[in-house]
């Protein structure tokens, strides 16, 4: 019997069209739009003004708080300007626009390929060079992964879960990342593992990707206290609670952070790019994007340099289909539509997929029957048709009360609802409404 | 069956009794003090329960308003001057005049001025489709049609033009309670003072953009020229963040800016001459003599504004 | 220019819809109708097509024309709730009286409440509980089941007969033992072959059963509610008969006899009038159990399932306000 969570979950059809294809670098575009906000929490600092000249890795942007990440210049090159473009929130904001010329790189960055088994770094030392590399969580929330690393005083991390799920139906990165740089993972998490002091490792990997879970298999046997968990296909596994829950059997309760029940979750391309910060002094300037979809002449995997607009990406897969209707940044599931196709990639985007017209539209929404079907699937326990009707009438203090901040927005709901209510963008209206008040009330 | 007939009645009139001398005791029993002042002050306001006054109802602004020393905080915008005239004559209190208020919708971005280059596909919220992106439109700024604003309206005062796909103001049913304010996820709707014969001149539109990527987006937008901020006379015009703002009490309604603005971005309502508001073509060339009198008369309203207040 | 479509997540959709488990529902009672026109020869079809027929009639013109929420027929709800009405009905049942029925299930029952997924009450129990009480006569006496229905009989033209639970309300007014009752009936097997009359629906319990099973492998239905109901009615009544075996008859003569295998797998799992968590099912069952057994055993009525499960249908916004689901993480919370 295969590992899963507890309750609820979907098993929405996969469509991997990718999954056999290998990464392959995507050429450099002649002009990058680096976003400042690619990471939850504060946008960064700009640093560089109008025509300087910046090297491939250079610090371009820099922490502003708390959370917050460093971004550095994915390119080398003149810095056109500093504008507003539109970037994956669908608003126009604060990005750095770069003309390339040539790719010269900082000369701190190791640039050879070869495998470094070996470090000598303190748990501090290795948090600082996380932090100094800007690297954020790579599965799409885009949490800053440093802050990640330092628990709270009084918990303690126990074991470090690694994400390889990847859940989401189409997207292939982190399954191609875990074939071709599994040692490199496996580094990246003999890394993390340093910093969290934990003694422990789980990679938790999904039953449908059996090369990953025989190569990284056949690979950990020289690597101590890393085990391969293979997880029954079951979505949203992703999420952290739900992976933790799968992986260790414990359950996080509403509103606490997974540190209290000793559980620390990375995502493998996060431990990707710590082995390449820590290792080869490389910021996060690039990252593993699926590009894939049903009328995809060539769906494929691309490392992609942060700022390259999408548009350079679908060229590269065949251009955009005659039919498309959707452009979406991420996956199907939890994926945001975008509505031009100039936006940059950036460090939370994990893949492009394409969808044509007819699956692109909603259907015809129809009165709730309660068939209970939303209870049923929702990982969390909730009510979904009850927190819809909730926010409807504006019923935030009941909605908080029905425990609507816990929501994770996996949108097996609105998959599975009969009637095809929108139920998640109600529950989103509710949350952002229940935080407004949240954020009101601590304010007095 | 006399005897039945008998005992029904004695038996259900015995219980009426028993239980009016059981509400009568309950009654007398569980009295709790009100101050029958909140009842009359009450029955003076417009039990529209609307929450513009910032209470949840009329009777808790009732209460507020006799336990409250002055009346600087409290106002009742639906009612407006006259109810708390009323109010205060009950309460034997004084109450100072404050400017009646209107909303005014601060974006013209029909779809023939504003193209649209996505198509919104979800729950027809308006907060929704903010939380989502910036629009069907290149203007992140502007309204984006869904009618939230209507369905909070409470009386009936707004409705959505399906051409222009904005949402209208109808004037005499506005009483600025501030519903469509709140409502607003982008910030478009304003109070504004109802102004001289309910005359005003306003900004109808919000976009902070450059003028660049403003102008490409919709064709009235404000651009933040600042030739309206020149224009002025009366400082009434600030430019701020690449927006014009005409403060409505320095403003004088002369109607130069009206003219000078490129994109047609100010507007003119209630206005003799031209109800309609000016399109882009429609730009005519005012006479010098309408000029003058348009500034006498001006200055004449808000002289006249000024002793009043 | 191409003009993407932009909307929040999830971009995909499953292939749920309301279509689907209302039809799913239908297919589950087609043996059933097969059974009964077996047993019961050309009237259970007479009586099944009006009630659909008038259920999808009213249900248009009432959609269309005084809602004017569209055509809402396409969904096969009318349709289902005419099916359950007919087969809670007995098979020589006169026309007019099922198009009242009807009536009163799909207008007072469903669309007064602004159609589907808004009524409290199951609307085919609503007909059916109305008719049950307006024409007790025509509603209790049944023609007696032929198999094979040698004669294919005209419509109403059929001896009728009371149902056993008829029999076993009568045996107790008059205080015969029950042991000795319950040697006088067909056996149990005889029972879910479908040699008793009743309604169409209370005929050949294995057919529900299959039915039941179906609906389980569709995932049209959970468990919940039918296995909740058949257990509580089973446990009681067994209780009741270890206290006094000669005043109570043995709990398997409840659990097959009446409406109760129908009821309890096609009535109560009713989406709309059923409680939304599993917690919440359960209860609701347990109480639909109950109340049959108190109404069937000291009610004035032989049959008790229907106004159970309207009496619990009652009870539902309360079970749904306090029965949640079980919330990720909750145990921790309260240790």
């Amino acid at each position: 019997m295969l590992k899963t969570f507890a309750k609820g979950g979907i098993h929405p059809p996969e469509n991997k069209f990718s999954a056999d294809k290998k990464v392959e670098r995507l050429p450099i575009p002649k002009k990058v739009s680096v976003p400042v906000s690619q990471h939850i929490g504060a946008p960064s600092k700009v640093i560089v003004k109008k025509g300087d000249i910046v090297k491939t890795g250079q610090l371009i942007a820099e922490q502003s708080g708390f959370v917050s990440a460093n971004i550095h210049s994915p390119v080398s090159g003149k810095v056109f300007k500093i504008d507003l473009v539109t970037d994956t929130s669908g608003y126009r904001h604060q990005a750095i626009i770069i003309n390339v010329e040539g790719d010269e790189w900082d000369e701190k960055i190791d640039r050879s390929e070869d495998l470094k088994r070996d470090f000598d770094f303190s748990s501090e030392q290795i948090i600082k060079k996380i932090q100094q590399a800007g690297i954020v969580g790579l599965g799409g929330a885009t949490f800053p992964s440093h802050i990640k690393l330092m628990p709270p005083k009084d918990t303690k991390a126990e074991i470090l879960i690694i994400n390889g799920v990847e859940c989401e139906p189409y997207l292939t990165s982190d399954h191609r990342l875990m074939l071709e740089k599994g040692e490199e993972i496996l580094v990246g998490i003999q890394i993390l593992m340093k910093a969290l002091r934990v003694e422990k490792a789980s990679i938790g990997i999904e039953n449908n990707k059996q090369d990953a879970i025989y190569n990284l298999k056949k690979l950990v046997k020289n690597y101590k206290n890393i085990d391969i968990v293979s997880l029954k296909v079951q979505y949203p596994q992703g999420g952290e609670k739900q992976l933790i829950k799968a992986i260790t059997g414990r359950e996080v309760s509403s509103g606490a952070l997974p540190i209290v029940v000793g559980a620390v979750v990375h995502n493998v391309g996060t431990a990707y790019a710590v082995y390449e910060a820590v290792q080869k002094n490389k910021a996060l300037i690039e990252r593993v994007v699926t590009i894939t979809g049903k009328s995809v002449t060539k769906p494929g995997n691309y490392l992609v340099r942060f700022g390259t607009p999408i548009k350079d990406l679908i060229d590269a897969a065949g251009g955009l289909p005659e039919d498309t209707g959707k452009i979406i940044g991420g996956g199907p599931m939890m994926g945001k539509a975008l509505n031009t196709t100039d936006i940059p990639i950036a460090k939370g985007t994990s893949g492009i997929l394409i969808l044509p017209k007819e699956e692109s539209k909603r259907r015809e929404v129809k009165p709730c029957i309660r068939c209970a079907k939303c209870i049923e699937v929702c990982p969390m326990g909730l009510e979904p048709y009850l927190l819809m009707t909730l926010a409807e009438k504006a019923m935030h203090e009941r909605s908080e009360k029905e425990d609507v901040m816990d929501c994770i927005e996996c949108g097996s709901c609105s998959y599975t609802c009969p009637s095809d209510r929108p139920l998640l963008d109600y529950i989103r209206l509710g949350k952002t409404q229940v935080g407004a008040m949240r954020r009101a009330k601590s304010m007095k | 069956m006399n005897g039945v007939v008998i005992a029904t009645i004695i038996t259900i009139s015995s219980v009426g009794i028993i239980a009016a001398i059981i509400l009568y005791w309950a009654s007398q029993k569980f009295k709790v003090f009100e101050d029958p002042r909140i009842d009359e002050v009450e029955d003076a306001l417009p039990s529209a329960n609307c929450g513009g006054c910032g209470f949840p109802g009329c009777r808790p602004f009732a209460e507020a308003c006799v336990k409250a020393d002055d009346f600087e905080d409290l106002y009742c915008p639906v009612g407006g001057n006259e109810t708390m005239m009323a109010v205060a004559k009950v309460l034997g209190k004084k109450v100072s005049e404050k400017a009646k208020m209107v909303a005014v919708m601060k974006c013209n971005g029909a779809t023939q001025f504003r193209k649209k280059h996505t198509e919104y596909d979800g729950a027809l919220n308006c907060t929704i489709q903010h939380n989502l992106y910036g629009g069907e439109t290149a203007c992140q700024y502007g309204c984006l049609g869904l009618g939230e604003c209507v369905d909070a309206c409470g009386f009936d005062a707004m409705y959505m033009d399906p051409e222009t796909e904005l949402p209208v103001i109808i004037e005499d049913m506005c009483t600025a309670c501030g519903a469509c304010v709140e409502a607003c996820p982008k910030d478009i709707i304003e109070l504004r003072p109802v102004g001289k014969k309910s005359k005003r001149i306003f900004v109808s539109c919000v976009s902070h953009e450059k003028a660049g990527p403003s102008k490409k987006a919709c064709s009235v937008a404000c651009i933040g020229c600042g030739l309206c901020f020149k224009e002025c006379k009366y400082d009434a015009i600030k430019i701020e963040n690449v927006l014009a703002y005409i403060d409505p009490i320095k403003c004088v309604l002369c109607r130069k800016c009206v003219v000078v603005c490129p994109t047609s971005a100010i507007w003119e309502v209630n206005f003799p001459a031209r109800k309609v508001k000016p399109t882009i073509e429609k730009k005519t060339k005012l006479t010098e003599i309408k000029e003058i009198d348009l500034i006498k008369t001006a200055k004449e309203n808000s002289k006249k504004d000024n002793k009043t207040e | 220019m191409l003009k993407l479509i932009v909307s929040l997540s999830p971009h995909q959709l499953g292939k749920n819809s309301v279509e689907k488990l209302m039809y799913g529902v239908i297919i589950a009672l087609i043996p059933m109708l097969i059974a009964s026109v077996w047993f019961y020869g050309w009237g259970a079809i007479v009586v099944s097509l009006t009630a659909v027929i008038s259920a999808i009639v009213f249900e248009f013109l009432i959609s269309k024309y005084i809602l004017k929420i569209g055509n809402t027929i396409g969904d096969g709800s009318a349709a289902l709730t005419g099916l359950l009405l007919a087969f809670n009905l007995p098979s020589n049942l006169p026309i007019w009286l099922i198009i009242i029925g009807v009536f009163v299930a799909i207008v007072i029952g469903k669309m007064s409440f602004g159609g589907l997924g808004n009524n409290p009450f199951n609307p085919a129990l609503v007909g059916r509980v109305f008719l049950l009480i307006s024409w007790p006569v025509q509603m209790t006496s049944w023609p007696i089941p032929s198999p094979a229905s040698e004669k294919f009989l005209g419509y109403t033209d059929v001896v009728t007969g009371s149902t056993l639970l008829g029999q076993m309300s009568e045996a107790m007014r008059n205080g015969e033992s029950m042991k000795v009752f319950s040697d006088r009936i067909p056996n149990y097997f005889e029972i879910l072959t479908g040699s008793v009359g009743g309604s169409i629906g209370e005929i050949a319990g294995f057919v529900l059963i299959a039915g039941f099973v179906y609906m389980l492998a569709r995932k049209v239905i959970t468990w919940h509610i039918p296995i909740s109901i058949l257990s509580t009615v089973f446990i009681f009544s067994g209780i009741l008969w270890l206290v006094n075996p000669e005043k109570f008859i043995i709990p398997f003569f409840h659990l097959f006899s009446g409406g109760m295998l129908f009821s309890a797998i096609f009535m109560a799992t009713d989406y709309v009038t059923s409680p939304m968590s599993k917690k919440g099912q359960i209860v609701f069952g347990v109480g639909i159990g109950i109340l049959t057994i108190v109404i069937r055993i000291w009610g004035a009525f032989p049959e008790g399932v229907s106004f159970a499960i309207l009496l619990m249908n009652a009870t539902v916004p309360i079970i749904n306000m306090y029965m949640k689901p079980k919330r990720f993480g909750e145990t921790i919370k309260e240790k």
